[in-house]
């Protein structure tokens, strides 16, 4: 199969072409997130304050690096389970993010706002935590730094490598992948 | 009596713990191919391709294979006749966790005030250490560093003696199914018969020390735990939940006597990354 290079920050025409379990390699900048940050992110929402970062076309990575050893721009960084961040993708999603990277399905209601912003939902390999640290050639924290590794940083990838597990359409690849091969 | 000191635990634990998240196990490797071999799914080969290149990664680097580095689970079989001497033991394995967290460049993912607070304690203790007091003179410790993402996947349910083994059986697949993609498979998949609420628990994490190349030396159980994995493979999960056949690489069973009243049965969900390394003092 053929593999898809994206740019970020991610454009309607980009996400209209994707089709679940399309490869992809994501190049840019994206940002880091996880349980923490998103509730943090979505308090100062609900409380009509400015974000931290400007999410708009852009994509947050559901991860918890380990710490970088000297030399290395991050240390292992594979994606967290991602349906713990369904209660808040909602959210972000309505107020223009784009892309979110992570590992697991998500449920119905980030499903829809995906659908009505036009978003997608990319998974990356979870365990595979040292080659995904290979894509990202810098990394640095941008707010919320007293949450240790759940800090949210900008990271600079380099051909992240993904798999769309749900489009801009309304498509599940976690649904379509287990109807192909269940027999249980 | 054979005395050691608190000074010869720390930098055995802090290795383990290291050590634990640099290399994976050769019997998990050897079991992710071997399914490999057999996955059905064109994306499933390919992610256990990847996870294979990753660990051998991980290894060469001496990066953490995941970035999950987990929980220090530590079991402790301690010698009757060792006297530990120099200070407090469990204070000795913190300190053993603490800088193997630190100088090997391991995520500190502990958090204090678990359900308000949740501030990170910054050097991944407390590790849950489970002891056991056992004949000789010698300290074994097991590190085994757990994730989150599949132990969330886990589950004790008090059942009924008239739920019988078919009752149990659909127990853990559904504990599979419903799982799905989220605990990180192809998954092993821990199970604990009897004993009381918490001790299938920990019998459920215990199973998960077995080597993947090592059958149930009782034939009942190991019957039991080949049905249930084909059963799983057949789920459809397959790789990261992404479909395919290979959603586990084993079932692992353990049991322990019961009250006549009881049957407690408990599922502890293990990720690919199936980490333990072990040392003799």
């Amino acid at each position: 199969m053929n593999e898809i290079h994206l740019r970020t920050p991610l454009k309607n025409e980009d996400l209209e072409n994707l089709k679940i379990g399309d490869k992809v390699l994501i190049s840019g900048i994206i940002y880091t997130g996880r349980d923490a940050a998103h509730k943090r992110l979505v308090d100062l929402i609900e409380q009509g304050k400015e974000l931290p970062i400007d999410i708009k076309g852009q994509v947050i990575y559901f991860v918890g690096p380990a710490p970088a050893k000297p030399g290395q721009a991050i240390g292992s960084a594979g994606p967290t389970t991602s349906y713990r961040m369904d209660p808040y993708s909602p959210i972000l999603l309505d107020r223009g993010l784009k892309g979110m990277i992570g590992k697991g399905p998500r449920n119905q209601e980030v499903i829809d706002a995906m659908v009505r912003n036009k978003a997608v939902y990319f998974a990356a390999i979870g365990g595979a935590a040292a080659l995904i640290a290979k894509s990202v050639t810098s990394a640095k924290v941008v707010a919320y730094e007293d949450l240790g590794t759940e800090a949210i940083r900008e990271l600079k990838v380099e051909n992240f490598p993904c798999i769309v597990a749900n489009d801009i359409y309304g498509n599940d690849l976690y649904k379509k992948g287990v109807q192909d091969y269940r027999e249980e | 009596m054979r005395e050691i000191s608190v000074s010869e635990v720390i930098p055995v634990v802090k290795k383990l713990c290291m050590d634990a998240n640099y290399y994976i196990g050769e019997d998990v490797i050897e079991k992710i191919k071997e399914f490999r071999e057999k996955e059905k799914s064109p994306t499933g080969r390919e992610i256990l391709d990847i996870i294979l290149k990753n660990d051998e990664l991980a290894a060469k680097e001496q990066m953490p294979m995941c970035q999950d580095t987990g929980v220090a689970v530590i079991f402790v079989e301690l010698g009757q006749d060792v006297h530990i001497v120099g200070g407090d033991f469990y204070e000795a394995i913190n300190e053993g966790v603490r800088q193997g967290y630190k100088d090997g460049y391991l995520r500190k993912s502990m958090v204090d005030g678990p359900v308000i607070k949740r501030k990170n304690t910054g050097d991944n203790t407390p590790a849950v250490i489970h002891t056991k007091i056992v004949p000789g003179d010698n300290i074994k410790i097991i590190v085994a560093p757990k994730g989150g993402g599949s132990e969330n996947m886990s589950e004790v349910k008090m059942m009924k003696a008239a739920d019988g083994i078919e009752g149990v059986k659909d127990f853990v697949v559904d504990r599979v199914r419903r799982s799905g993609g989220n605990p990180c498979p192809p998954m092993i998949v821990g199970v604990g018969m009897g004993g009381n609420f918490e001790k299938s628990a920990l019998l459920a994490k215990e199973s998960l020390l077995r080597p993947l190349n090592e059958k149930n030396p009782d034939p009942e159980l190991a019957e039991i735990e080949q049905e249930l994995l084909a059963r799983i493979n057949k789920l459809g999960i397959g790789p990261q939940g992404l479909g395919g056949t290979t959603t586990a690489l084993a079932v692992f069973i353990k049991r322990f006597p019961c009250h006549i009243a009881s049957m407690p049965v408990a599922v502890n969900i293990q990720c690919h990354a199936a980490r333990h390394k072990q040392a003799i003092i």
